[in-house]
């Protein structure tokens, strides 16, 4: 079994006027590789009328929607977390028990609060309460506000790990781009952090970097996101984490 | 037979790399199925006097069966010329200018004068647009990414330069390539390490609306895992004789020939 951890698809309301082939080429890949599960999320409408980074209710309804189908239309292959935005907190967690309920199996935090801000509380608390991974979207080593997103480091996203240690976290895409070094330091002593292998920044020395901070028991195999080319995993060519970080 | 246009020897000055000598980039090139490695000293890239690494590399090189040279040229500094006609005389595939690396006006007159040079002399000349994603880039490295226009200024210069353009995206290639007339983008090879492959469909476009005959096999290593290169022309499934041209055929037919 092969499980990628962080993966895209798109739908008719993003920009991408070819998001039903973007959809199949992914999947396809994914066949080539041998990818079992793709572990999924929609953020919003993508930028088309919402900012990807932030997006807005509607879009997210619409896109967590879209997700859905899909793991309907692919019952094997696709599962979903659900996107919220911190935001809208009384939204984030109505979309939550919503996506859940209907089959989603983790949380995906993008970068529309910083990972320090209590605003992210209850949603954590929730992801306690229903025993599902949040997936946050991480710049690693954030040096500076970026446009465009509200991005966390490694150390924020540890900081909010450590007050929430029954949490399990997933540290995004380590090889998409950032100091992945300042990453691992930040997260090494933090347990309940995993880091996903994806990202188009497959370094020499990032993947055994990874094994020796967080070792195989904290590595999720992330392959290929939307923005990504084949990454690290390439040459693990299996999952690595054997401790099972969702139950659903 | 593939041959990766994209490789490097040497430590690196703003991280620890693994692999980086000559036993560990053979390892690597056994593990990947790549024939022939084209390769640069790294440390020379950041040296005031680029140029000393050359003798480094020569001898490296010529122990190394499959292994090939390419070394340095620095147009400001005494003895380019002699260089130039050192890798001429040795074979080397290419040599390397990085204009911004090497602290020159990318489209200046002594990159011109270089590019003239390495026309008249038959020997390919090849730059890199970055080596490291901007986002990573260690706080003092600060020099900027080789711009587009500089490569079409290039390719303008002088009507026998050929030019081997390595880490660019996407969106680079395609600024250069129909910023070009036909005649000068048929002079321009780039190599597929910083190219988006499946399931983006970056690789797959710019294979049909490009051409594959200007595309090499490149990986960046020991900075890049070779590997990402080749599973991205796995995941294409390319008809036999469009891989075998990126893989070798326009190396041996295009820029050597």
């Amino acid at each position: 079994m092969l499980i990628d951890v962080h993966a895209h698809f798109y739908h008719d309301r993003t920009p991408r006027a070819d998001w039903r082939e973007r959809n199949a080429g992914r999947l396809a890949a994914g066949r080539r590789i041998g990818v079992t599960i793709h572990v999924a999320s929609i953020l919003g409408s993508f930028g088309r009328t919402s900012p990807t980074y932030f997006p807005s209710p509607p879009d997210l309804e619409y896109g967590n929607s879209a997700l859905l189908a899909l793991q309907r239309e692919h019952p094997d292959l696709i599962r979903g977390y659900v996107t919220v935005n911190p935001n809208y907190s009384s939204h984030a967690r109505a979309e939550i028990t919503r996506c859940l309920g209907a089959g989603m199996v983790g949380i995906k935090l993008a970068a529309s609060r910083r990972a320090t801000d209590p605003l992210l509380d209850p949603i954590c608390e929730l992801a306690r309460e229903r025993g599902v991974p949040l997936l946050h979207h991480v710049w690693q080593h954030r040096r500076r506000d970026w446009p465009g997103q509200e991005a966390s480091d490694g150390a924020e996203l540890a900081a909010l790990a450590t007050r929430h240690p029954s949490v399990r976290f997933i540290l995004a895409h380590i090889g998409g781009g950032g100091d992945w070094q300042h990453s691992l330091a930040a997260v090494r002593g933090t347990p309940n952090v995993y880091v996903d292998l994806s990202g188009s920044g497959a370094d020499g020395g990032m993947l055994e970097a990874c094994l020796e901070a967080v070792g195989v028991e904290r590595l999720l195999w992330g392959p290929i996101s939307r923005w990504t080319r084949v990454g690290p995993s390439c040459v693990t060519s299996r999952p690595c984490s054997r401790r099972p970080i969702s139950s659903a | 037979m593939r041959i990766d246009v994209n490789c490097f020897l040497g430590a690196y000055p703003y991280r620890r790399v693994p692999g980086t000598s000559p036993e560990a980039l053979r390892r690597t090139m056994a593990r990947a199925g790549i024939d022939e490695a084209w390769v640069s000293h790294l440390p020379g890239l950041f040296w005031r006097e680029p140029m000393e690494g050359n003798a480094w590399l020569y001898e490296t090189t010529a122990r190394e069966p499959g292994f090939r040279p390419v070394p340095a040229v620095h147009p400001v500094l005494s003895g380019w010329e002699v260089a130039l006609r050192e890798a001429a005389d040795r074979h080397a595939p290419a040599v390397r200018c990085d204009p911004l690396f090497f602290g020159l006006d990318p489209t200046g007159t002594e990159m011109r004068v270089l590019a003239a040079a390495c026309g008249a002399a038959k020997v390919p000349l090849m730059m890199a647009v970055r080596l490291e994603d901007a986002r990573q880039r260690h706080p003092n490295d600060q020099v900027p990414e080789l711009p587009a226009a500089a490569v079409r200024a290039l390719i303008r210069s002088d009507g026998a330069v050929r030019l081997v353009v390595t880490h660019a995206d996407r969106g680079f290639i395609e600024e250069v390539h129909f910023g070009s007339t036909p005649d000068e983008a048929a002079r321009i090879w780039w190599d597929v390490s910083w190219i988006w492959g499946p399931p983006e469909d970056h690789l797959g476009t710019v294979l049909d609306t490009v051409g594959v005959e200007r595309f090499v096999f490149g990986t960046g290593q020991p900075l890049r895992i070779p590997e990402v290169s080749v599973a991205k022309l796995d995941l294409l499934d390319l008809p036999r004789d469009r891989r075998e041209a990126i893989e070798s055929g326009n190396v041996r037919h295009g820029v050597t020939s």
